[in-house]
């Protein structure tokens, strides 16, 4: 039987059909960090368990460690040294790979692992965070677990789970100037509901997709969890192994040719089915912003906050509104024009080198608006440094942007820090939740491109009215 | 892992749809690595008056008198989305939730649950929202009982919703069984599929 990409991953992984229904899937990478990975590998010591593969697991400092220059193991909330510590004893017990503070290597987890070739095509790769799903933009099935699970991976080298149903969710056409793969999934999630996905394994198809870098499907996969799904995958290509090649991790010689021989038998196949399809036009997407306190409440830039009648059925109707509450929005209000508070460039979404150089194009010799609060977070270490060599640091300085060492930071407030009660931030991160980004503060979503050019303006703006961007 | 078979309780309707992890437990309230410590920041963002306060907030639903020793959540569409930190979880069983009943629930979340006890129930929101409205008439008398065995929620008047579990879960929760152990009596698949695939994956 013709079989898609996920279902080919599934099969090589199958170690066991259970009795019970569930299957005996093989993990062949688990990475983790110091927020619930240091708890599982404290539990999975309390439990006098060792970690079956040590050199099959891979660790770093992201969730809670501080972003500002010259950090160390302090944290702007007291108790997070304890979550650094902890974890850096027990990965060094477990001996497993522990990407530290003041390693170059040090990073965000989905941002690092592409980096350094630790995730590839075909392989199953877990950890105990939910946008996991980023890294199925290699062309992997990757997803994101709880930490008694990460202590399952760990010890057993596998885990019991359920098969998804399997979507395909087809962007077909071009995507227009200034639009991107965060557009694309702001988009899909406004359009279909942030439950549109529950109980899929998410295939991301279609010659937009084709179309994007490795950088812009590491995106568009980052969000499949706000969609519901299990997780989301792209189909590996050229430009993955282009990516991949020559990445500490990736193979060398001959086992390259192996490799790539066995990446290349991983596509969907013609007649492969799928449980449901979603097509989208990708000429028909804007610039894409959310408004309310889901990321299904997402709109593109030209649009206004929509009527409650709009929505579909009570709940949606009710979370709405409660959503405009906290918000402090009301429907009609136009999003383009909203004044904002504060800029956030950062998260496992949008905090690569493409990310930054988009940013960039547009603050180069320019200013932010007075009275904002403007923070640029590089995904990596690497990415840091990355951008460093290119100058665009100085050009973030410049515009009045802070720029930080590489962690998740405000993305949520692990950490500590956070932005305030009622202001505004206009972030490139995942989730508009209530109290996300500080309690009581109002998040909206949107691209590098739009964060950088509201920035500027101090009030949403669509960055097509940038010249740079057209 | 404490087995779930059959519960009686007090059941409280939080019937707002995505409700997330962050709000289940905002991330300063995750202060110790620990698994414990963490109910009283159980939904603090709303639970409390100001962010870092422990005064409740009269309104929510969970410091209702008539709310007391609630056990059960009858919770919106997609409950427990967003993060994957199993602290709200470990929450939600440390202020003494048994169960949560909901049209649907966040992947990673409803994993977390089956795995530290807690009974995810999946009705069809038309269900929930009756049995909420039977519950709020008088919540300390109208309790729900969840028949996990039969897989029936049956109310105080008698209306009884069956419900649908994989079987996998259903057993892990009735036996209160450590999911690692259980796995461990498959050493001998999980070597054998090494060895095999060592062979063909080598480069890894």
């Amino acid at each position: 039987m013709a079989k898609t990409l996920f279902e080919k991953i599934w099969d090589a992984h199958l170690v066991k059909a259970l009795p019970d229904g569930t299957f005996l899937i093989y993990i062949d990478r688990i990475f983790l960090h110091e927020r619930t990975g240091s708890i599982a590998l404290q539990s999975l010591a309390e439990a006098g368990r060792k970690v079956r593969h040590p050199e099959r697991v891979f660790c770093t400092m992201d969730h809670i460690v501080d972003t500002f220059p010259g950090r160390g193991d302090d944290t702007v909330m007291p108790s997070g040294k304890n979550f650094i510590q902890a974890t850096r004893k027990e990965a060094k017990a477990a001996g497993i790979t522990l990407f530290d503070i003041g390693d170059d290597r040090q990073g965000i987890a989905h941002v690092i692992s592409p980096e350094m070739g630790i995730v590839q095509p075909g392989i199953t790769l877990v950890c105990p965070d939910s946008h996991t799903c980023t890294q199925g933009a290699m062309g992997a099935a990757a997803w994101g677990i709880g930490s008694s699970e990460a202590e399952h991976a760990m010890a057993t080298q596998t885990l019991r789970i359920n098969k998804p149903k399997l979507m395909r969710v087809v962007f077909e056409g071009e995507l227009g100037a200034g639009v991107t793969a965060k557009d694309m999934i702001l988009h899909l999630i406004g359009q279909y509901g942030a439950n549109g996905g529950a109980g899929y394994a998410i295939e991301f198809a279609g010659s937009a997709v084709e179309n994007l870098s490795i950088e812009g499907r590491l995106t568009l996969c980052n969000m499949a969890v706000e969609f519901a799904a299990f997780t989301g995958l792209v189909a590996p290509d050229q430009k993955t192994y282009d990516y991949l090649e020559g990445r500490t991790y990736a193979p060398k010689g001959k086992d390259w040719d192996e490799a790539l021989t066995y990446w290349q038998s991983l596509v969907t196949e013609s007649d492969a089915a799928f449980d449901k399809e979603i097509v989208i036009n990708a000429s028909d997407i804007e610039p894409t912003v959310t408004w309310g306190t889901s990321p299904q409440h997402a709109a593109g830039i030209s649009q206004s906050v929509p009527a409650l009648e709009s929505l579909a059925s009570d709940d949606a109707r009710t979370a709405a509104q409660r959503a405009l509450d906290y918000q402090g929005l009301a429907s009609g209000d136009a999003l383009a024009g909203l004044k904002i508070d504060n800029a956030f460039i950062g998260s496992c979404t949008n905090a690569r080198i493409e990310d930054l150089r988009s940013a960039a194009s547009i603050l180069k010799g320019r200013k932010v608006a007075a009275g904002i609060k403007a923070i640029c977070v590089p995904g990596s270490q690497q990415v840091k440094a990355a951008a460093e060599r290119e100058g665009l640091d100085k050009i973030f300085e410049a515009a009045g942007f802070e720029w930080r060492e590489s962690g998740c930071s405000m993305c949520f407030f692990a950490g500590g820090e956070h932005f305030g009660a009622q202001e505004r931030v206009l972030s490139t991160s995942n989730r508009n939740f209530e109290s996300r980004q500080g309690p009581g503060t109002r998040t909206h979503l949107a691209s590098p491109a739009t964060v950088a050019a509201s920035a500027i303006n101090g009030v949403i703006t669509d960055p097509r009215t940038f010249t740079e961007v057209n | 892992m404490d087995p779930f078979i059959r519960h009686t309780g007090v059941s409280a309707p939080l019937l707002r749809i995505n409700i997330d992890t962050d709000a289940i437990i905002p991330s300063r309230e995750m202060r110790l690595v620990s698994k414990k410590g963490l109910g009283e920041g159980l939904f603090a963002s709303w639970r409390y008056v100001l962010p870092d306060s422990r005064e409740p907030n009269p309104d929510f639903v969970l410091n209702k008198p008539e709310y007391a020793n609630t056990t059960i959540i009858l919770g919106g569409n997609n409950f427990g989305c967003g993060s994957s930190r199993e602290h709200a979880v470990w929450a939600l069983a440390e202020y003494g939730i048994r169960a949560i009943i909901a049209p649907g629930f966040g992947a990673i979340f409803y994993q977390n649950c089956v795995r530290n006890g807690i009974l995810p129930v999946v009705l069809d929101n038309e269900t929930v929202q009756s049995l909420a409205a039977e519950v709020e008439e008088n919540p300390q008398v109208h309790q729900l009982t969840i028949d996990l065995e039969q897989q029936t929620v049956t109310s105080f008047s008698g209306a009884q919703a069956k419900f649908e579990i994989e079987a996998g879960h259903k057993e892990m929760l009735l036996k209160g069984l450590d999911s690692i152990g259980l796995t461990l009596t498959f050493e001998d698949d999980i070597s054998r599929f090494e060895q095999a695939d060592g062979a063909k994956r080598h480069w890894l």
